[in-house]
């Protein structure tokens, strides 16, 4: 489950803000629909460098520099990965909005949002978990993902990437605009390389237009990761 | 406090089950239903928009206030049907074609709605021609774009140049939003505005509508 305070974070109220009564409940009921609807599933697969070069360029629209294509030569593995808290959610979502209650949809869009990272998230450390205790060597390394749609990969990048996972196999699927159905879903490259490989400086033409910056958090959080090796 | 007065107070306190019993008391003592629109409901929602834009409540509260509004309007309706309701301006919203996040989208037009405008919503993934096509076949005065990714972004720029091509533009107005989309953007496409969150669009909008 995702944290609550990600989700108020996500709804605009900041830390420390006194939380009025009904935003509370609202956020209770919006848990509890989440709870008994999430349908967590993923599908992760390792793949050689030279096929993800293939998967990266895709059709060619990528921006003409990209912090990934700097960062995965020197990776020491890679792997496509999935994941989707399912369909029930995402209609819930729509009955929500449809039946005129959109403070219970926003809130529930929100929580199950900050769900499809966690689980993202969870994927990334599960897959660092088990290459490094495959190989003792690659302890020190720490997994971040990557997905077509940020930072300069194209959205496109996703039809090369899904022929060559198949995550229609566990119920995602793209449409012509090359984005997932369910919505709430993630989709990308993770990277295991050693700390400092992960780490650049957000001087692409992107991250001018770009309101967010997370990439700064989770780079922070593998260079100060100590769990380990490296 | 009168009723129609309670009417607006309740909605400010996004209380959905008061603010329906209330407009059902309205209702029951004879008070016009245009009025318990206007000045109760529509009233409420007025200054839960003006609250929202000062920063002095949160998003959730304002969408609480728009779920007591629609229990109210549920009310209202069947006593409203046939009548023409006043709005402030027509207003067409939709996601760029290729875009399936409409959340933001959605956002912007309940606070449209709460205040005043007829909004009529695309839904997603929505083309230029469509965007164009209905805003002339409604009378609306102004198109609302949302996106969420940078690569739907340049499907903004389709219904700008489409306006164009048309002779349509100063005459239909144009605004953007959404998480990539910046005031930069905007002018760079030839938007007539760019809405930062849903509050502000709304003020941006009031603006191009002349309201």
């Amino acid at each position: 489950m995702p944290k609550r305070r990600t989700v108020l974070s996500a709804q605009g109220i900041p830390d420390g803000a006194a939380i009025p009564e009904r935003v509370a409940a609202l956020v209770d009921a919006g848990f509890e629909i989440y709870s008994s609807h999430v349908d967590a599933v993923g599908t992760r697969a390792e793949i050689s460098f030279e096929e993800f070069g293939l998967i990266f360029h895709g059709e060619g629209r990528n921006a003409s520099r990209t912090p990934l294509e700097g960062i995965f030569p020197d990776a020491r593995r890679l792997a496509l990965f999935a994941v989707t808290i399912g369909e029930a959610v995402c209609g819930e979502i729509r009955r929500l909005f449809g039946n005129g209650d959109p403070a219970l949809g926003f809130t529930l869009d929100t929580i199950a949002s900050a769900g499809a990272e966690k689980l993202a998230d969870a994927m990334a450390r599960d897959y660092q978990e088990c290459i490094s205790q495959s190989d003792p060597a690659l302890s020190g390394v720490r997994v971040l993902p990557h997905s077509p749609g940020y930072c300069g990969w194209h959205v496109s990048g996703q039809g090369k990437l899904f022929e060559a996972l198949r995550p229609e196999r566990i119920g995602i699927s793209l449409n012509a605009s090359f984005l997932m159905q369910p919505l709430k879903s993630v989709s990308g490259v993770l990277v295991a390389a050693d700390k400092e490989v992960h780490d650049f400086d957000i001087d692409f033409d992107f991250c001018t237009d770009c309101t967010d910056q997370g990439c700064r958090e989770r780079i922070q959080s593998v260079l100060f990761d100590s769990r380990g090796g490296g | 406090m009168d009723v129609i007065q309670e009417i607006a107070a309740s909605l400010r306190n996004g209380d959905d089950e008061r603010v329906a019993l209330l407009t059902q008391r309205a209702i029951d003592d004879g008070l016009p239903a245009e009025e318990i629109l206007n000045k109760g409901l529509m009233s409420g929602m007025q200054v839960v928009g003006e609250l929202f834009r000062d920063h002095e409540i949160f998003l959730p509260e304002v969408l609480l206030a728009a779920r007591a509004m629609n229990n109210g309007v549920d009310l209202l309706k069947p006593l409203l049907a046939g009548k023409e309701i006043p709005t402030v301006g027509k207003v067409v919203i939709g996601t760029a074609k290729g875009d399936l996040h409409d959340i933001g989208k959605n956002l912007v037009g309940i606070m449209l709605k709460g205040a005043g405008f007829e909004v009529v919503d695309l839904g997603n993934d929505v083309t230029a021609e469509r965007f164009v096509d209905t805003a002339v076949e409604s009378g609306a005065k102004v198109i609302g774009i949302s996106a969420l990714l940078t690569t739907t972004m340049s499907s903004m720029r389709d219904v700008v140049d489409l306006l164009q091509d048309r002779g349509l533009a100063g005459e239909i107005h144009t605004i953007v939003g959404g998480a990539p989309v910046s005031k930069e953007f905007a002018d760079e496409i030839g938007a007539d505005a760019y809405g930062y969150d849903a509050a502000s669009a709304v003020e941006q909008i009031k603006a191009l509508a002349g309201v």
